[in-house]
């Protein structure tokens, strides 16, 4: 049988968090009442000039080098023409053919290995309305149509056709949204639509060196439905081939809920966007000094920040990994180690517990109610022996729940840890007179039934008993017996 | 040359719904309008680079300023049809 090879291109928009609009000085704050962020400009009432906002230009610039793009000395805006009412003139401002920039790339870590992927192009353009229907489009008799959005400023990132797998498309939007929160431009965030992404895909005979017919597949709202979408649509494309058929070029929709992808468009309506040079907005000539005072400013980028954490912190690749690929995730880590020195420590508790409740909460860190100083005394508590290892866990339950620091949780809850040797020696008598039978078949040899008795100590202390200790006094007591 | 198949495929881009005269008719005019066009074909271009503005202006831009909002009545005044505070538009596949 066949094997075949898998393409994948990714188109990505991303909102750019400028307080006005792109062309207008309508506010792009994320909701409001329907059709109130809106003004004669991005309403497309006649008459009306758009006129571009400096801070678009210059956070597409930042974003575009520190996607390591060559920035355009000429660039312009272009209409793009279709009938959609999601935008009121009848045209999209974007970019054609002198788009702001090209030729960048980003490294992704494919089994332990990087692998460069390259970006084609970088252009501006205007974010597009709201269509609410009843039900689905299909079925609705109308559409009710809210222009807030229409003319947020988007910058589109189009990438090579260089990923060979779903994962690895996962893995390129996940690096490309670490990269453009680090430069502070936008939010990316997903389920607000900030970051958005649609694939082109095809498949073609392993050694082929001719790309197959690639479908675009739109609609995949997590990084979870990119993946499985392109897996859903790669295996779709393969099948066709088989049975002898062909693919068809056409836009495909992701439908989460039934898990594959459906024809959108018929190809009848194939685009014709007719693009011609916006004629109301003058070409940009992009000052060099500009372009190099930015390159000045950018912060360090996630592949700096996890290396230096390797070599700094003597961090596994992995953690450094994930600590870096958000950049509050990686603030919080730094903050963390000012306070406290064992960095290895630090990761363990913020890629384990904290983690977990995170994502348990459905939360990112920034929300998170525990703050560096915390996380660190209860770390110090534990080094004094103040609290073990295991009461840390529920006393960071507690901190995280409540955001109380983690001395007034230890005093309130009374979890000091037990240390004292009389106090436990008590424990352990009462627990080997209560379990004669358990002693016995210790004293013949079961190690089991240590365990056992341990676990009767902890439970008698409500887990408060150095751990150390119960083991050192109960062994001693059962050998001296 | 305009045939009346271009007509119909501008027509369909444009949502326009056309009669058979009218087909006729805009074929006609959109020819007559491309032959008028077609002096420019008769300059000597060759030392022209091509061009997407005429005007001697580059670079034109505005700050960072949120400004005023129109108000919803305003917004919706030439709404054909409205439901809310939403335009009420015929759906488009």
């Amino acid at each position: 049988m066949t094997e075949y090879e898998t393409i994948i291109g990714l188109e990505v928009h991303v909102e750019l968090k400028t307080k006005s609009k792109i062309f207008c000085p309508s506010t792009t704050e994320f909701g409001g009442d329907p059709n109130t962020h809106v003004c004669p400009v991005c309403l497309g009432l006649p008459g009306v000039l758009p006129v571009l906002n400096k801070k678009v230009l210059e956070y597409a610039i930042r974003a575009a080098l520190a996607l390591n793009c060559e920035i355009a000395e000429y660039s312009k805006f272009d209409r793009k023409n279709y009938y959609y009412p999601d935008l009121p003139k009848n045209y999209q401002i974007s970019q054609y053919d002198l788009p702001l920039a090209r030729n960048g790339f980003l490294n992704i870590e494919v089994n332990g290995q990087t692998k460069r992927i390259g970006i084609t192009r970088i252009h501006m353009e205007e974010d597009a309305g709201k269509l609410i229907h009843q039900g689905t489009i299909a079925t609705s008799p109308y559409s009710l149509v809210d222009y807030n959005r229409t003319g947020v400023p988007l910058i589109e990132i189009v990438s090579e056709p260089d990923m060979r797998s779903p994962e690895e498309a996962r893995a390129y939007l996940e690096k490309l949204k670490a990269i453009i929160q680090y430069t502070g431009v936008s939010d990316c965030k997903m389920e607000e639509g900030s970051l958005r992404c649609d694939a082109n895909v095809s498949v073609r005979p392993r050694g082929s060196r001719e790309f197959g017919t690639k479908t675009e597949i739109k609609n995949m709202n997590s990084f979870k439905a990119l993946q499985r979408a392109l897996a859903y649509e790669v295996e779709r494309q393969i099948a066709v081939l088989q049975e002898g058929g062909r693919i068809v070029q056409e836009t495909r929709t992701w439908d989460e809920n039934k898990g594959v992808t459906l024809p959108m468009r018929s190809k009848e309506e194939a685009h014709d966007y007719r693009y011609f040079p916006e004629p109301d907005l003058v070409p940009l000539v992009i000052d060099r000094r500009w372009v190099e005072e930015i390159r000045a400013t950018l912060p360090e980028l996630p592949d700096e920040r996890r290396n230096r954490y390797i070599k700094r912190y003597d961090l596994p690749a992995y953690d450094a990994t994930v600590l870096t690929a958000t950049k509050e995730m990686a603030d919080y880590f730094e903050e963390c180690v000012a306070l406290y020195p064992n960095a290895k420590a630090v990761s363990n508790w913020m890629m384990g517990d904290l983690s977990r409740l995170l994502n348990a909460h459905n939360m990112d860190i920034t929300q998170c109610k525990v703050s560096p100083r915390q996380l660190t005394d209860m770390l110090k508590l534990m080094d004094k022996g103040t609290i073990s290892g295991k009461i840390a866990k529920t006393v960071f339950e507690e901190m995280f729940a409540t955001g109380k620091d983690p001395e007034q949780i230890v005093q309130e809850k009374g979890l000091v840890q037990i240390t004292d040797e009389g106090a436990i020696a008590a424990v352990v008598e009462e627990v080997l007179a209560g379990n004669a039978k358990v002693v016995e078949d210790y004293l013949k040899g079961k190690d089991r039934a240590f365990g056992f008795l341990v676990g009767q100590v902890m439970k008698a202390t409500r887990g408060k008993a150095n751990p150390e200790l119960v083991n050192r006094l109960l062994k001693e007591k059962l050998h001296s017996s | 040359m305009i045939t009346i198949k271009d007509v119909e495929h501008v027509a369909l881009l444009a949502r326009l719904e056309l009669s058979d005269e009218e087909k006729q008719m805009y074929a006609k005019q959109l020819n007559a309008i491309l032959e008028y066009a077609q002096m420019l074909n008769e300059l000597n271009t060759d030392d022209i680079p091509p061009t997407a503005h005429v005007l001697p202006l580059k670079n034109v831009w505005r700050e960072d300023e949120v400004g005023e909002h129109l108000p919803p009545e305003e917004v919706l005044a030439n709404a054909p049809e409205t439901e809310g505070q939403f335009f009420k538009v015929p759906r488009i596949v």
